[in-house]
């Protein structure tokens, strides 16, 4: 049956109401820190800003901390709750939702720190590098959207763009390796913009995971190795 | 045993009952079909239709005077001894109807075993009340009956508690190895079935441990069914999991997929806490 957003706070415990809202709660101000986080590596590149990128890596030791947090309270929940059904997956998918979101910020404190090297090495900013960001900043602010609101056509529309950043990070990868090839003093530049290209397409691939996440909390299906049919099928039926 | 007593009340309803879930890759011990119980002119349990699954652990949940415990006696017939109980529909064992005219519900009560909440020993010895059930099916030869004793109280999990006091009172035993003498003596039988009704919701919990670890052993040679209010003991033990409502089956599917994803909102309601 499908998890029932209407009802889903209404135990007979008040008590347990309380702990699966303040871990959800929890959920969405990590993934606001974590939004922030990307925000201020991205700005860093484009705009030069050595600030910026330092902010982004200090940021990522409260991330850390708060996936422990989140962690914590989901194993407690577990142990004296004993969840069951939608209350169960709800746990689950607010686990795993935790761990990507902490990867997200890994990802982002990485590219921060080439950020930095660019910027000391006065690399100009790239082309690619801001438009799959801008890609992959709202795919992380939509599945943080669907978890809250737990919109699974959201969901799938993250999944959807999923597959467009991967096109074009192949798209990015084969232009920067074909530069490479003809201009080998690029070669140290484009290595760095490899990589945080790289962790773009990863935060791309979190947020599509979160985005599985949800799903599976509403539908109570595991979409994770699912085609981009199959998982439309499983949101619209 | 007694003989079953038939209320001379008649009851005419019109009864259109829901089809049971189809349990394919199972092979099935007890089918239930358009089942109804009244007591007196109340209804009691309503259309119940479900397949008990052979060698699995089936549970019953659901809140109380819901009809769990009312339909788990009527697998053994247990509800011939109430007044004004009358049942209507079909339940048959191994294919054969176990309302039928020509049963002998004292052998269905052999074949078909029940454990109650309390341990209810009876006041011999451990040896006797494993015993008991052999002799008045008539065996005699004493290492038969040693033998059987022996593989009963083995099989659950009391044999190494009991073997140097074996002619000591069951009285004795603490509540624990009381209800698994109890089990000892169901199995000894060689039933078809197991009905437990609340094994252990009398016991501490490291003895509920034991039980429950016992019904995990024993499926494999005994179909069992168990009503519990405890639910994640449901969760822990069964196969498979009725959720019954004011006489009403819900629900009835895997275990598994009844705890983390059931179909209907009654089901989710009850097993999330929500219900009351």
């Amino acid at each position: 049956m499908e998890f029932d957003k209407e009802t889903h706070s209404e135990h007979i415990s008040t008590h347990f109401d309380a702990e699966l809202e303040q871990i959800k709660s929890n959920l969405m101000a990590m993934g606001g820190l974590v939004e922030q986080q990307l925000a201020d590596a991205l700005a860093a590149l484009a705009s030069r800003d050595a600030l910026l990128a330092e902010r982004a890596q200090k940021s990522d030791n409260k991330i850390n901390q708060m996936e422990i947090t989140i962690d914590e309270e989901c194993i407690r929940i577990i142990a004296r709750r004993q969840p069951a059904a939608s209350d169960l997956r709800l746990v689950v998918a607010i686990s795993k939702a935790n761990r990507d979101l902490e990867r997200v910020g890994d990802e982002t404190c990485r590219i921060a720190r080439y950020a930095t090297k660019m910027l000391r090495e006065d690399v100009p900013s790239n082309t690619e590098v801001r438009h799959i960001g801008r890609h992959v900043s709202e795919m992380v602010r939509n599945s943080l959207t669907a978890f809250a609101r737990y919109d699974t056509e959201l969901a799938y529309q993250v999944a959807r763009e999923d597959f467009k950043v991967d096109e074009e990070y192949k798209f990015a990868m084969r232009a920067l390796v074909t530069d490479m090839m003809e201009e080998p003093r690029h070669v140290a530049r484009n290595m760095n913009i490899i990589w945080i290209l790289r962790s773009l397409e990863r935060i791309g691939d979190h947020a599509c995971n979160i985005s599985d996440h949800l799903i599976y909390l509403v539908k109570g299906i595991n979409v994770s190795h699912s085609s981009l049919e199959q998982i439309k099928e499983t949101v619209r039926e | 045993m007694s003989p079953t007593r038939q209320p001379k009340i008649s009851i005419k309803t019109t009864e259109r009952c829901l089809q049971p879930l189809v349990l394919s890759q199972e092979t099935i011990a007890v089918e239930v079909k358009d089942l109804n119980l009244y007591y007196g002119d109340k209804q009691a349990l309503n259309c119940i239709n479900m397949s008990i699954p052979r060698h699995r652990v089936t549970a019953f949940i659901g809140p109380s005077g819901c009809g769990k415990s009312t339909l788990l006696r009527c697998f053994n017939r247990m509800n011939d001894l109430v007044d004004l109980c009358q049942v209507r529909g079909i339940i048959s064992l191994e294919g054969k109807d176990i309302y039928d005219r020509k049963v002998d519900v004292a052998e269905l009560r052999r074949r078909v075993g029940m454990v109650f909440q309390k341990p209810n020993p009876f006041p011999k010895s451990v040896y006797e009340n494993v015993a008991y059930g052999l002799r008045i099916q008539g065996i005699r030869k004493k290492h038969v009956i040693d033998e059987a004793v022996e593989w009963a109280l083995r099989s659950a999990a009391l044999w190494d508690e009991v073997k140097d006091r074996l002619q000591e009172s069951a009285l004795g035993l603490s509540g624990g190895q009381q209800q698994r003498l109890v089990i000892a003596r169901s199995i000894a039988v060689k039933p078809a079935v197991l009905l437990l009704d609340e094994p252990a919701s009398a016991l501490d919990p490291i003895s509920t441990l034991k039980i429950e670890q016992l019904i995990h052993e024993l499926k494999d040679r005994f179909t069992i069914v168990i009503v519990t209010h405890n639910m994640q003991q449901a969760a822990r033990v069964s196969d498979y999991t009725a959720f019954m409502y004011m006489g009403d089956l819900i629900e009835f599917g895997s275990t598994d997929d009844l705890f983390t994803n059931p179909h209907k909102k009654q089901t989710e309601d009850y097993i999330t806490g929500r219900y009351g």
